[in-house]
């Protein structure tokens, strides 16, 4: 590793030049190395094996607020790499991000873009605007292009809260770093399709924070039930889905005694119907 | 025209002119307190800080020339999350950042013909008030690890003793700061009103649940504090707590 950041006597001049607040840019000045995207990849060759599939995150808005919720399989091919995943990063006080694609970049990125937020604050003296973070991640996917030519596809979703609008968004990507806002629910993952067909029927305008957890859970079990690599509720070994929930009070985690409460409450009704609570025809 | 000058008389020159400079400042002090390390600053300016985060367990505050001590908080920045990224965060110590200050300033000294008129400190708040550490490190990169409580700027002399009257570790918020404003009023030796507004505060807060420690203190919840202290009742930390990330809390 480069002598750069050790604290050896001389630090390269890029330290006390004055000029960017991005964290990841400053990176790329002083040690290209550690940033996800810049790696070269032997040609020709198949390496999708390389790193395990991170599959469906589902993310809804309520008055007040947004909800990001994660199921917690990876998968390599056909076999669950990871039963216990956590694909949703806390990336500030009010936003998040969960990622779906390749696993080993995907956290990678998530954990530069959450340094990203820090160091602009910290350089700056006040946090970005949500628009302005949203767009900062677009650049950083960007970064990745060449990987995700050669098969390494991140897709973040990003939600937060705008204090200034005092609502919660939600925003979605494609692996060139195009930008799109989603209004209301949106979903990303291999069990997407099936999860996006649950939110389509289930989403309210005027749901409580608890009803749009429970939505997105509903969500995510209707995705397991028909995608391999995405996983279910597991009861026997405790392992639920993640719940993210951002308001104005900030971001928080729901407790994993109230995931599991709902999520157990979830899978009981499904024993009484299979496919899930209806929805009226008209 | 060429002439001579001893190294000792361009030393003691480099150091008389920095001294002069730090010392037409207004000082800053920073004292450990029962919840973790406190810092305050006699500063009228709302956006230019003396006092800022420099990672999650570690602050900086500085009194001096402006440009001059923000250039080395932004090198501060940037070496901790360059580091803390390389490698995790708790390997990021007030400790790395206090030796790197300390050989850009006595380069700058030794090297240049005009040494930086800054003082720094680089305090770092750990497990329990015995793993606290508080760095303070001089114009001509000399380091002391300071125990408890120190003053720079203007008439650190004054302030220090003024501080060292009432200074006590194990004292509540209130308290501290209580200790603190009175040092700070006897700059220039004389006894002077410094209000809420001409203050800066911050805390490296041990018990707060979130990875950053580094906390504001403003507007109403600094007012509060001071206001109990005139009216002579300990530390009412009613407002402690919660999510709230530094720098964005009470704001405006």
């Amino acid at each position: 590793m480069s002598e750069a950041f050790d604290g050896g006597a001389h630090l390269p001049a890029a330290f006390m030049n004055p000029g960017t607040s991005s964290f990841s840019e400053f990176l790329g000045m002083v040690a290209p190395d550690l940033l996800p995207g810049n790696r070269q990849l032997p040609q020709g060759v198949s390496s999708t094996h390389l790193t395990p599939e991170a599959t469906t995150i589902v993310a809804l808005t309520f008055p007040g607020g947004v909800v990001l919720a994660g199921d917690r399989r990876a998968t390599s091919g056909n076999v669950i790499a990871n039963r216990d995943m956590d694909k949703l990063y806390r990336t500030d006080e009010f936003s998040a991000i969960a990622i779906a694609g390749a696993a080993g970049i995907g956290i990678e990125l998530a954990k530069l873009f959450q340094v990203e937020l820090e160091h602009y604050e910290k350089m700056e003296g006040r946090s970005l605007s949500l628009e302005g973070k949203a767009n900062r991640l677009a650049t950083m996917i960007r970064g990745n292009l060449p990987m995700a030519l050669q098969g390494f596809v991140v897709v973040p979703l990003l939600v937060g809260y705008d204090e200034a609008r005092r609502e919660g968004r939600i925003f979605s990507y494609d692996p060139v770093g195009g930008r799109y806002e989603e209004h209301n629910y949106h979903s990303i993952g291999s069990g997407s399709v099936y999860a996006r067909g649950a939110l389509k029927k289930l989403f309210a305008d005027d749901l409580s924070e608890e009803d749009a957890a429970t939505v997105a859970i509903q969500a995510l079990y209707d995705a397991a039930d028909d995608d391999s690599a995405t996983g279910g509720p597991d009861l026997h070994r405790r392992i639920f889905p993640l719940v993210d929930v951002i308001t104005a009070d900030g971001h928080r985690r729901l407790p994993a005694e109230d995931v599991a409460r709902l999520a157990t409450q979830v899978v009981e009704d499904r024993a009484d119907r299979p496919d899930g609570p209806r929805a009226p025809v008209r | 025209m060429p002439f001579y000058v001893s190294p000792e008389q361009s030393m003691k020159d480099k150091a008389d002119y920095a001294r002069k400079g730090i010392a037409r400042g207004r000082s800053a002090v920073v004292l450990q307190y029962d919840g973790g390390i406190l810092f305050v600053a006699d500063n009228i300016s709302r956006t230019l800080h003396k006092i800022s985060e420099l990672y999650d367990r570690i602050a900086f505050a500085a009194v001096g020339r402006y440009n001059e001590f923000e250039n080395l908080r932004q090198m501060g920045v940037r070496l901790a999350d360059v580091r803390g990224y390389a490698y995790d965060r708790s390997d990021v110590s007030g400790r790395v950042l206090a030796n790197i200050y300390a050989q850009t300033l006595g380069t700058a000294f030794s090297e240049s013909n005009k040494p930086w008129e800054v003082e720094i400190v680089v305090a770092e708040v750990g497990e329990d008030a015995a793993a606290d550490q508080i760095y303070r490190i001089t114009f001509d990169g000399s380091v002391v690890d300071e125990q408890g409580f120190l003053a720079m700027g203007g008439s650190a002399e004054q302030v220090t003793t003024a501080l060292k009257e009432r200074f006590n570790k194990d004292a509540g918020l209130g308290e501290a700061l209580s200790a603190a404003v009175h040092a700070l009023r006897h700059e220039n030796g004389e006894e002077r009103d410094i209000e809420a507004a001409g203050l800066e505060v911050a805390v490296l807060e041990r018990a707060r649940r979130e990875h950053r420690k580094f906390r504001r203190i403003q507007g109403e919840r600094l007012s509060a504090l001071l206001a109990d202290r005139s009216g002579g009742a300990a530390d009412t930390d009613t407002t402690a707590g919660g999510t709230a990330s530094a720098g964005t809390e009470d704001e405006g």
